[in-house]
């Protein structure tokens, strides 16, 4: 059993997470639990609700889309100190990938409306998480833009 | 450095020795002097004018060991005319080459450092080399790590010589796939991803960067927000290389001539450069 102590501690630690004030962390951690998950274990799944904000700690997450000609495809591997996902922060709040664990994965999940109504309560906090998310966002968006490129195709 | 050749412009003969198909498109040739002449030794880095005879001339990397320049090693891609007739070549055949050309990656001042190595696609080839140097003189270097990305995971170069890499405890290989395949169970996404999880000290690591241009932008932003200072970053440039001594102007890049003032290059001396889409 991990003591809300314990949790307050890991997301201080988490790099997502890093350089807000710990009396946030202290709220976060009495709606956050830590769970793992073994190699092919999903994680979640497309279309199931996203009502966790999950930070990985540790291990590898593939997020995968299930195509019925080629079967699941990666698209993208998170390993630790990563967010895997965001659909809990946007309606309808549905998964739109699978994440399948590649490797031993420990994850700490905030509950996702918790953290929704703190961040509506809280605008300092809502703020400064947001931003955070943008720059996620932007990271994650730059990546996929640069994967679509084809950059290591030949010029013929 | 090792200079060329007195005779700039001649080819000296060499016999194929070996072909290594490495992927679909890519295959290496490994060459030796014909008549078994002194070899002429390189620096990692360089590279060699290969001429297909009746087709033409291209500028290729030299990938081997630097210990061992009596075999020269070239892995190329077959995209063009000149390279899909090398692609064809058979062992005992013969190749003209000249060369070595070009600056080196600088392995002497990197020594102290420690040593990240990012790559996609075929640009691990010019970095062999320095892999190989690296290697054998392990302990003038700190952390040694090899970050490299390609297309898919048939696209992986020197697939055996990586495993063996991987295995090693001096030595950390991170790799990463644009599009997983088949039963892939690695990284997936850009290479540049890879630079924020790997172990090196910013402030003490020289790095040596080489892929597709926009790869090599992408990444030494990656290296400068890790905290890697942009003069101690180095990449290596590809432009359409012809006569290789600088005279002819096909490679000239702003001020510069890339077979003759690069192909390796400090990062903070082209940045401006490499902003100016005209050249």
């Amino acid at each position: 059993m991990v003591t809300n102590v314990g949790v307050k501690e890991m997301l201080l630690e988490h790099e997502f997470l890093r350089g807000l004030d710990p009396e946030w962390m202290e709220k976060l951690a009495e709606f956050t639990y830590t769970d793992s998950y073994y190699p092919n274990d999903y994680l979640f799944r497309a279309g199931e609700d996203a009502d966790r904000c999950l930070l990985i700690r540790d291990g590898n997450v593939a997020l995968e889309l299930y195509d019925p000609r080629r079967g699941s495809v990666t698209l993208d591997t998170l390993s630790g100190n990563k967010v895997l996902g965001w659909s809990w922060l946007i309606p309808p709040c549905k998964w739109c990938f699978d994440a399948r664990a590649l490797a031993l994965t420990r994850v700490l999940a905030i509950n996702g409306p918790r953290l929704l109504q703190l961040m509506e309560e809280d605008h300092i906090l809502g703020y400064a998480m947001l931003k955070r998310f943008a720059f996620l966002f932007a990271d994650r968006l730059h990546a996929a833009r640069l994967q679509l490129m084809d950059m290591y195709a030949p010029l013929r | 450095m090792y200079a060329p050749q007195l005779e700039p412009m001649a080819p000296r003969l060499y016999r194929i020795q070996r072909v290594r198909r490495e992927t679909e498109d890519t295959f290496t040739l490994e060459i030796a002097q014909a008549g078994g002449a002194v070899p002429t030794r390189f620096a990692p880095g360089q590279f060699n004018m290969l001429y297909a005879f009746g087709v033409g001339e291209v500028a290729i990397s030299i990938s081997g060991n630097p210990g061992t320049p009596e075999t020269l090693v070239h892995t190329t891609r077959a995209v063009g005319v000149v390279t899909n007739a090398m692609s064809h070549l058979k062992p005992g055949q013969v190749l003209g080459v000249r060369g070595p050309y070009g600056t080196s990656w600088p392995i002497r001042e990197a020594e102290g450092n420690d040593v990240v190595i990012v790559t996609g696609g075929i640009g691990l080839a010019p970095l062999r080399p320095l892999i190989y140097h690296v290697l054998e003189h392990r302990e003038r270097y700190g952390k040694v790590v090899l970050l490299y990305g390609t297309r898919t995971p048939e696209d992986i170069l020197y697939r055996r010589e990586i495993e063996q890499w991987r295995g090693r405890f001096d030595l950390e290989v991170l790799i990463t796939v644009d599009r997983a395949t088949g039963h892939w169970r690695g990284q997936v996404g850009v290479v540049t991803k890879l630079i924020s999880r790997a172990p090196f000290d910013p402030y003490n690591t020289t790095a040596f960067v080489c892929g597709p241009e926009i790869m090599m932008n992408y990444a030494v932003e990656g290296l400068q927000k890790r905290g890697v200072p942009s003069d101690h970053v180095f990449v290596s440039m590809e432009r359409n290389m012809k006569c290789a001594i600088g005279l002819c102007g096909h490679c000239q890049f702003g001020p510069t001539f890339i077979c003759k003032d690069g192909p390796v290059f400090q990062y903070d001396k082209v940045e401006r450069l490499l902003a100016v889409r005209e050249i």
